[in-house]
């Protein structure tokens, strides 16, 4: 493990001329930015060493899902549009990590990573990846579509943008009905610019909702880089439009995301407020699969740079300079991650098409109340 | 019976049903200390209080999508679009989302929500503001789409729309708010996807839905005076359609005319003439006529706009001209 990669994603311009910080002056965590970016991981949310380990196990669970996908893409077994979270796992399982069973969690396509760190099935997703009559959405969503009840996974939702109103939504439920859940968000940073953003933040602020609002800026929406797109590349100063705080995280930094996210959820929590945050991260990956990994609007040498930083590789190290597992343990982790990607495929594989009858439900449901 | 107007109709309808599940709430435009831009909500916000009467900004996409949320956690949203133009800066909510959301979750997230609000044209609003939108939500699987005619109409179907389970598009008549009708009392509840002949006819049947029900009635009394006398169907329901009862009267009467206020191509019209075409093919004593709005926007100037309504003389015209009494 290179040195280098102790570094945070770099932001390349910071348009905004203010030096308080990404968004609001009453957040202190905001000021810690630059300081906070160079700084070597370091716990602050009382993980123990199960924890850790877990944690660890969660990311490369994922990683060894994701890489299966792709194989599986190529073979033919999934089709359509599919976008792989590779390189953002300390996102997904820092976030979930901080959530409780009956919180809820919407998202965007790019919804395997968070599906698996939120604890659906990683068979009942392989099979929806399928298309089969096993899969959490019995094979009628797909990639993009992935949704699961038992666990308030409330889908994965292709229309850029379209369901951050949806997750002010759930929060109006959660605040009419006087509960003290959260509901968490993702999207891209590319969502930023979409009317759907700015007209939840707003309403999301003026009525008081329970809400996390989580910007995982990977800096590229599709092939658009953020500086081609964003007038101020500084996202989370749209928090400061909507009297929100809003704050900015390293997202390859699963102990800064944790820490992020416990003062977000306490503040929806107890202070009924919502929060933004940009969690700064990196795709690994191409956009979908049809777009090649470093492809024509990011250079090989960024991708690598960035690429030293990859998150499972920070913990592991952290891990394993303290101590704290041994080599042999490690590889344990890793191998079972493996035999879980495996038996999702072998599940997804041996279980059954829909039903041509499939075709004709869940449009209407025939009851009333 | 009483004689009630189809706004209060539709306010005692949401009355009677915010009182009934405490999971149904209103929001949307204007809706609660203003008391709705149509009056429709009336008196409500002091009833059911601002938690459930929500005011919102001027944000239909935003707060569509808050509806949407709602519902899919178990809430039953009624959102109000001040009119259904507006609701176009939303209709990724409608369409997209709601409609969608339980197919694709593979049944697992219903959507029990009303998208209501006021429909077609009303007086000299010109062309953003006096649209029909049934033809294009009609085409979406994943709801419903009611069209009520009459005050009994209007409350019996929201009052179905709000106690389904799934999402309902629910298109008031922008002209009907003042009209007056009987209703009956106590509760009063109409199917959704049944269609009501409004009047019993031999010589031609006029199949319409919505405001146009009106201008079918008048031209059944106009025409009663010649002898001729028409079946008029109203849909009151566009999806699901109620196929069997266009097909009856169409079997009855041997010709018929279709009336709608939206534009003629890819109109409701050309999906009825369709279905009457391959169900009652042999039965057909003349080609079914479709009346509707001109092919332009809708024109600001009186006479203009006259000329681009389809209206009770072009109706009247039309039937005559499937009698061949033309
Ligand atoms: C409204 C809308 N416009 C365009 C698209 C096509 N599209 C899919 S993903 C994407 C890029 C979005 O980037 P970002 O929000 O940053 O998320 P990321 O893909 O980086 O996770 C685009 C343009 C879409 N799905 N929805």
């Amino acid at each position: 493990m290179s040195t280098g990669a102790k570094r945070a994603p770099e932001r390349k311009s910071k348009n905004e001329p203010e030096k308080d910080g990404a968004a609001n002056g009453e957040n202190p965590a905001a000021n810690a930015d630059d300081t906070e970016t160079q700084a070597p991981m370091r716990d602050t949310t009382g993980t123990d060493a199960e924890l850790r380990k877990e944690l660890l196990r969660s990311m490369l669970v994922q990683r060894r899902f994701e890489e299966r996908c792709a194989e599986a893409y190529a073979l033919g077994k999934i089709g359509g549009f599919c976008h792989l979270y590779i390189g953002q796992e300390a996102i997904s399982t820092g976030v979930m990590s901080m959530l409780r069973p009956d919180d809820y969690v919407i998202t965007a396509y790019r919804d395997h990573g968070q599906a698996l760190a939120r604890g659906v099935s990683p068979r009942a997703i392989m099979a929806e990846l399928f298309g089969k009559s096993d899969g959490c959405s019995g094979g009628k969503g797909g990639s993009m579509h992935l949704f699961d009840k038992a666990t308030n996974f409330l889908g994965g939702h292709g229309i850029v943008g379209g369901h951050i109103p949806i997750a002010a939504g759930v929060a109006f439920a959660i605040k009419y009905r006087r509960r003290n859940q959260v509901c968490v968000c993702f999207f891209g940073e590319a969502a930023v610019n979409i009317g759907a953003f700015h007209e939840t933040l707003n309403m999301a602020s003026l009525w008081d909702l329970p809400a996390i609002f989580i910007i995982e800026n990977n800096r590229y929406g599709m092939g658009t880089s953020i500086s081609r797109s964003t007038a101020n590349e500084d996202v989370v100063v749209r928090a400061k439009g909507y009297r929100m705080i809003g704050e900015s995280v390293d997202g390859q930094d699963v102990f800064a995301v944790r820490e992020c996210m416990a003062r977000a959820t306490e503040r929806a929590r107890k202070e009924k407020r919502p929060t933004l945050i940009e969690m700064r991260t990196y795709r690994f990956m191409g956009h979908s699969m049809s777009d090649a990994v470093n492809g024509t609007y990011r250079t090989k040498d960024e991708l690598e740079e960035n690429m030293k930083r990859d998150p499972i590789l920070l913990l592991h190290n952290l891990i394993h300079e303290a101590g704290e597992l041994t080599e042999g343990e490690l590889h344990k982790i890793d191998d079972d991650a493996k035999a879980v990607a495996q038996d999702a495929w072998d599940f997804a594989d041996a279980s059954p098409e829909p039903a041509a009858e499939e075709l004709y439900t869940d449009i209407l449901v025939d009851t009333t109340s | 019976m009483a004689v009630v107007t189809y706004r209060d109709a539709l306010t005692q309808a949401l009355r009677e049903e915010l009182q009934r599940d405490d999971r149904v709430f209103l929001m949307g435009e204007e809706v609660a200390q203003y008391n709705g831009a149509y009056k429709v909500s009336k008196g409500l916000l002091d009833e059911f209080g601002p938690m459930r009467i929500v005011d919102t900004p001027i944000t239909e996409l935003g707060f569509a999508g808050i509806g949407v949320g709602a519902a899919m956690v178990g809430l039953r949203p009624i959102v109000e679009f001040m009119t259904w133009n507006f609701a176009l800066l939303a209709i990724d909510q409608v369409v997209n989302a709601a409609a969608k959301m339980l197919y694709m979750s593979g049944g697992q997230y219903k959507m029990p929500m009303v998208f209501r609000g006021p429909n077609g044209a009303a007086l000299q609003l010109s062309a953003q503001h006096s649209q029909a939108w049934e033809s294009w939500l009609a085409h979406i699987p994943g709801l419903k789409v009611l069209t009520p005619g009459t005050p009994a109409d209007a409350k019996g179907l929201l009052k179905s729309a709000i106690r389904d389970d799934n999402p309902v598009v629910f298109l008031e008549g922008e002209m009907l708010y003042n009209t007056k009708g009987e209703v009956p009392d106590g509760e009063h509840i109409v199917p959704i996807g049944v269609a009501e002949v409004k009047r019993e006819g031999s010589d031609c049947s006029i199949i319409t839905h919505g405001k146009m029900v009106l201008v079918a009635m008048k031209v059944a009394d106009e025409l009663a005076k010649e002898g001729i006398t028409l079946d008029v169907v109203d849909l009151r329901t566009i999806r699901p359609m109620d196929v069997e009862a266009i097909a009856a009267s169409v079997q009855k009467t041997n010709r018929a005319v279709v009336v709608e206020e939206g534009w003629e191509l890819c109109g409701v019209g050309a999906q009825v003439v369709d279905f009457i075409q391959r169900e009652c093919f042999d039965d057909l004593d003349a080609p079914v006529i479709r009346v509707h709005q001109e092919d332009v926007p809708m024109p600001y100037a009186k006479n203009l706009e006259r000329l681009a309504k389809p209206d009770a003389a072009k109706t009247l015209a039309a039937v005559k001209k499937v009698l061949y009494l033309d």
